[in-house]
């Protein structure tokens, strides 16, 4: 199978900061891919540069077997599609209009719709389960519906890779298993490739096929929740003692915080 | 599930012609009314009948009509101005002369006026270089990345502008007699001095730009959801910014130098249509380019007859009505 993503000695820098170091992994088709690592690990900055955002400082990256500079950015945009952290809310645009924005890049500058792009938007919408909202603006709706609806808007992109930047961040226990078990059937019925940067490692373990740890911009381990998900590379990485047993759901572990249990993370001692 | 919003091209085709038949209704009207005397009829004779040349008809071709012209390509640009302002920099308070353009206007036309050059060309071409010396400025110094940090456009813009107060004041300071009252007044805005071949010249310069913008106003949109998102939906955002930014301040500059500082509609009219139309560009850039022009020209109209002699600046009116107006809609529309 070839591969969604492929990442050779990937490096970026933000002026004379390195914040990711010779980055190589790569991402199968069809993958549930999950990044992890502490705050400031380069999570967000490897998430930019694998959406296009961002253009590598060093290294390559493919994406489908083509090196990404290769792609125009309307092509690009019909390969991958984005969900972000934080996205602006000042104009009260409607749900179905903001679904029907993730067509543009079939479209023409003006963006005037087909019917083949207002059937999409729908399908969209009822595959999210948001189409008793699709008339409510956008800043009506709660964080979950929210990210449902921009869930949708990437799929309307009809992409093969779908990268998503904390997408359950502040939301409450049952949208945030909500908006997983969308992402999973995402990959299970569309086939789509998932990468996803998480904060919660139970959600990475239940739902990832495979984990990449990131510490101060580089891997620290990368493969099955098992593998990577071992209370030493864990207190490792992040600093703080863990326990982690196995799931009472099934074989992918679980990871528990210890109170009281901060470790003085160890500085790199400057040459 | 059927959405109840129609397609964007139909509600496009119906909010301009609505606005487009309001615009030709107010620059009717302004064509009939004046000091002059009041009467439809000689308007109607004088635009589509032969041989007419009475007084009155005069004044319609030579005096009205390129007043009325005037009032409604600035009353569309700088509603349009403020539109793309308000979108690009996501702010509410966004409005065409935020970059400092007004500023470096007004010392280009100062400087002109105390020069002793004529109303035009002469102020309206040193008050252009001014608007444009400031917008070279402004991207100067917000070059590279920061372009696309809205904060850092809109603080350069402020202080552009703040430095540019000072400097007015001081050229105020210096100046006594006459031309004080010419300054004063273009400061104020005022529509009263063109001619048709000077309407003619600024409407070439205009049509363009108002295409340029609503062929990017689903762009538009799209930037409004973030620069990530519109990004990897396709939009190479620094080129897009850097057209609008231009652009804009490209026809605000050239209308400001014609007329000099009207303000208020730049700011009111994008808030009003957004809470009447909803947020979607490709119905507000040309809803902001016709009602904004009809606005302007009813406005007009009401400074120059409102008062028993003379005429009030027009930028007096467009805030009076402008602002309660606005007021009304946001209660409104907050209940």
């Amino acid at each position: 199978m070839k591969n969604a993503i492929k990442a050779n000695g990937l490096s970026y820098a933000y002026g004379r900061t390195e914040v990711l170091k010779q980055v190589c992994f790569s991402v199968e088709q069809g993958d549930f891919f999950t990044i992890i690592g502490p705050n400031g690990s380069g999570k967000t900055t490897l998430m930019k540069l694998l959406s296009g955002i961002e253009k590598p400082v060093g290294g390559t990256l493919d994406i489908l077997g083509r090196v990404i500079q290769s792609y125009k950015k309307k092509d690009l945009a019909k390969k991958i599609a984005f969900v972000p952290q934080i996205v602006p809310m000042d104009f009260p645009f409607s749900v179905m209009e903001v679904v029907l924005m993730g067509r543009s890049p079939y479209q023409g500058t003006l963006g005037l719709e087909r019917p083949r792009d207002i059937e999409k938007a729908k399908q969209a919408i009822v595959f999210t389960g948001v189409e008793h909202l699709a008339d409510r603006k956008l800043n009506a709706l709660s964080g979950g519906e929210r990210q449902r609806v921009f869930i949708a808007r990437a799929i309307c992109q009809e992409p093969e890779i779908m990268l998503l930047d904390e997408p359950t961040a502040s939301l409450d226990l049952a949208h945030q298993i909500r908006i997983m078990d969308l992402m999973e059937k995402l990959k299970r019925e569309k086939k789509i490739t998932i990468v996803m940067v998480s904060h919660d490692l139970n959600l990475a373990a239940m739902y990832g096929t495979r984990l990449l740890l990131l510490n101060r911009g580089e891997i620290v381990k990368i493969g099955l929740p098992q593998e990577v998900l071992t209370f030493q590379t864990l207190e490792n990485a992040y600093g703080c003692t863990l326990l982690v047993d196995e799931s009472p759901l099934g074989n992918f572990p679980r990871v528990t915080l210890v109170p009281g249990k901060f470790i003085q993370p160890r500085r790199e001692k400057k040459p | 599930m059927n959405p109840k919003t129609p397609l964007i091209l139909k509600r496009l085709l119906a909010v301009s012609v609505l606005l487009a038949g309001a615009l030709l209704a107010a620059m009717f009207l302004g064509l009939s009314m004046g000091s002059s005397g009041t009467s439809f009829q000689a308007v109607y004779t004088s635009l589509f009948g032969t041989g007419d040349d009475s007084v009155l008809g005069m004044i319609i071709w030579r005096i009205r009509l390129p007043r009325v012209i005037l009032a409604a390509l600035v009353g569309a640009t700088l509603s349009l101005g403020g539109l793309v302002f308000q979108a690009l920099l996501r702010n509410p308070l966004a409005e065409p002369y935020i970059l400092g353009i007004s500023g470096g206007a007004a010392i280009g036309a100062i400087i002109g006026i105390l020069m002793g050059l004529s109303r035009f060309p002469g102020v309206s071409l040193t008050s252009f270089t001014g608007s444009l010396l400031t917008l070279l400025l402004i991207l100067g110094i917000s070059t590279g990345q920061s372009i696309l940090k809205k904060n850092s456009i809109l603080l350069s813009g402020v202080m552009v502008n703040a430095f540019c107060s000072a400097v007015i004041m001081f050229l105020v300071s210096l100046t006594r007699d006459a031309k004080l009252h010419s300054i004063i007044f273009w400061l104020m805005g005022d529509l009263s001095l063109g001619t048709i071949q000077q309407t003619g010249m600024l409407s070439l310069l205009l049509l363009p730009c108002f295409i340029l913008i609503f062929w990017l106003s689903n762009t538009m949109n799209l930037l409004l959801m973030g620069r990530e998102m519109a990004q990897t939906m396709g939009i190479n955002i620094r080129a897009v910014t850097l057209t609008l930014l231009i652009t804009t301040s490209f026809m605000v500059s050239a209308t400001v130098s014609q007329c000099g500082l009207i303000g208020f509609v730049g700011l009111v009219i994008p808030h009003f249509f957004r809470l009447l139309l909803g947020p979607d560009h490709r119905v507000l850039a040309p809803a902001c380019i016709l009602g904004g022009g009809a606005y302007m020209v009813i406005c007009d109209i009401l400074a120059r007859t409102l008062p028993n002699q003379g005429e009030m600046p027009v930028g007096v009116i467009t805030a009076m009505i402008g602002a309660p107006l606005f007021i009304f809609l946001l209660k409104r529309s907050g209940r």
